[in-house]
């Protein structure tokens, strides 16, 4: 694994700056911020005012209100798109960590004929784009009669070769002495899968879950093909379509926009250091 | 279980690592056990469907009728007959060639700001990042309201610039003209996807060995020599590799054009994705989606075996630990 150093940290200092570069710096950095915030505080300000103002931009503090979730919540089952996009994000990473890490021992740690060729098969599928197997999938969905349904919105994405070739490459660098010595002592593979190598993956582990959750809850693009009922939509899609049904609404969109945003920005900003390391060096291979 | 146990309990490591290279007769079925949930769902939602694609990118079928055997006919008619098949190869490439290049040199410009010694480049860096984790329908909301031309923030910007300084500017309909719509969708995949670009960067330039910024400070190279002789050629193995990945990911666009404009106004932000998701999923037509997705496919390959023909250049980023 890549270790991420902190931004600005005082080993890597290229010394002390003079005043005037230090000014011109963050000047520099707080225009970006400012431009990288505008559209998160123009959508918490436009969700607090009421439709009114909006297009006569009369906007004012004292106008602010809650009114907009109010009724928004009676509008769209946002609950509902919270629940749908929860359960097939933990039930997507759970499932891809488990497997991804059977297989990866299998591939890391075990010998049997055929590994070496399997494994080749599964690194040539990483290049191919999932919108060559996105309408296979989704005919065999519909085949299954799983349209519609979380088994559809949670297992094609649930099988990680990415996943597996990460995990593998971490756990061939586990020293293979714990192995042997686990193996001297009478333990299995099983137990040396469970009690040697797992507990000795924790960063690669948290790495790839937080990456695949962060995936599997933004994911547009299946879950919008394989769910038409607004029970089924997850948040990214329930919004989608709540945009094009309120198109000029600028209020309500605001309020679903914020309301969408506010668990992942939450989760982000306590576990940030993790959020940044996870998604930049698995998206690096992830795509 | 274990045949290895009687064996002598002292070895060296060179031994350890023989003995387990050996035929191991009682990992056969172990082996497979445990690959087996992992090859279950590979072969359903992976193997399989790739070899699917491929015979129905030969077959005309709506789902509803008999599938009709085409032969290359749904290849021939994309490269020949197939206008807007081309249109939707130049808006990709137009978004290939804007997206790529601003997102690398504001990546980078952050990225170098936030590595000098300066206060506060935790909070910075938590900020840039935020869009990479936020869900881009918001985004693509917020930003449809920023520049709309009546009430939009920026569209007011620009009429208050052309009041002040007398001048006839006027803001563009950014969402209602074929030439404005893609600069729009431009604008909401940089503000999503720079904070990522940055940190990439970031790791990058902390790589760079102080010695050799020392060693040009006493040659006498000012801060800009610096730049362009030490760091730019250091981080070229990152440049080149964010290089390929964003093509790659910018000739997947679709999110962004569908939640921004639907790929509107008439096709002029429809991408190759957006098309075969058309093609596919409102026209019906199954064989010529799995044709388009191919030349995707074919595409990503190219860039893909580019980059693994020059990964030894940039090996020292993946094994450092």
């Amino acid at each position: 694994m890549t270790t991420l150093a902190e931004p600005g940290t005082p080993g890597q200092a290229r010394g002390q700056l003079p005043l005037a570069a230090q000014l011109g710096l963050q000047t520099l950095l707080i225009v970006g911020s400012a431009l990288v915030l505008l559209p998160f505080l123009i959508m918490l300000f436009v969700s607090l005012m009421p439709k009114e103002v909006i297009l006569t931009r009369a906007f004012a503090l004292q106008l602010t209100t809650l009114d907009n979730y109010v009724q928004l919540f009676k509008a769209v089952p946002f609950g509902r798109f919270y629940w749908n996009s929860f359960v097939v994000a933990v039930a997507t990473t759970t499932i891809q960590i488990l497997t991804a890490s059977l297989a990866a021992f299998a591939f890391a740690r075990l010998r049997f004929r055929g590994r070496d060729g399997l494994f080749l098969v599964y690194l040539a599928t990483l290049m191919i784009p999932f919108q060559v197997t996105m309408i296979p999938n989704f005919i065999l969905v519909r085949y299954l009669s799983w349209y519609n349904t979380y088994q559809a919105l949670i297992l094609p994405s649930a099988f990680s070769v990415f996943s597996t070739f990460l995990m593998r490459q971490y756990f061939m660098g586990v020293p293979l002495d714990l192995d042997e010595a686990a193996r001297m002592d009478g333990a299995g593979s099983w137990r040396i899968w469970a009690q040697v190598i797992m507990p000795l993956s924790g960063p690669v582990l948290a790495t790839l879950a937080i990456f695949n959750f962060q995936a599997s809850w933004n994911d547009f693009l299946w879950p919008l093909v394989i769910t038409n009922s607004i029970e089924m939509r997850t948040i990214p899609v329930g919004l989608s379509s709540f945009q094009g049904q309120y198109n000029t609404e600028w209020n309500l969109l605001m309020a679903g926009s914020v309301i969408a945003l506010l668990p992942i920005l939450i989760i982000y900003i306590i576990g940030q250091n993790w959020f940044v390391r996870g998604i930049a060096f698995s998206g690096l291979g992830g795509r | 279980m274990t045949t290895h146990a009687e064996s002598t309990p002292i070895q060296t490591p060179r031994q350890s690592r023989r003995r387990f290279l050996r035929w191991r007769p009682d990992q056969q079925w172990e082996g497979y056990l445990f690959l087996l949930p992992s090859l279950l769902g590979f072969l359903f939602f992976v193997a399989l469907p790739v070899v699917i694609s491929l015979l129905l990118s030969f077959v005309e079928w709506n789902l509803l009728t008999q599938p009709i055997w085409v032969g290359l006919a749904n290849y021939r008619q994309l490269l020949t007959r197939d206008p807007v098949f081309w249109r939707v190869v130049g808006n990709t490439v137009f978004f290939m060639v804007t997206i790529v290049p601003l997102q690398l040199c504001f990546g980078l410009l952050l990225a170098v700001a936030l590595n000098q010694a300066i206060r506060g480049a935790l909070i910075y860096r938590v900020v840039y990042f935020m869009p990479v984790v936020t869900t881009i329908v918001a985004g693509a909301i917020v930003f449809q309201f920023l520049l709309n031309r009546d009430f939009g923030l920026i569209s007011q910007w620009i009429w208050d610039l052309g009041r002040l300084t007398g001048l006839p500017i006027q803001p563009p309909d950014f969402l209602n003209s074929t030439f404005w719509s893609k600069p729009a969708v431009v604008i909401l995949t940089l503000w999503k996807n720079v904070g990522f670009t940055m940190v990439i960067y970031l790791a990058a330039l902390q790589g760079v060995p102080q010695e050799l910024y020392d060693a040009a400070n006493v040659d006498g190279a000012n801060a800009w020599q610096r730049f362009l002789r030490v760091t730019i050629p250091l981080i070229s193995p990152t440049t080149f590799f964010l290089f390929i990945i964003q093509m790659i990911g910018a000739f997947q666009l679709f999110t962004e054009a569908y939640t921004m404009t639907r790929g509107g106004p008439a096709q002029s932000t429809l991408t190759v994705v957006y098309y075969i998701y058309q093609n596919a999923f409102q026209f019906g037509r199954m064989g010529k989606a799995s044709a388009i997705a191919w030349f995707l496919f074919v595409f990503i390959f190219l860039f893909t075996w580019l980059q693994t023909r020059l990964q030894r250049r940039w090996v020292y980023y993946e094994t450092e630990s």
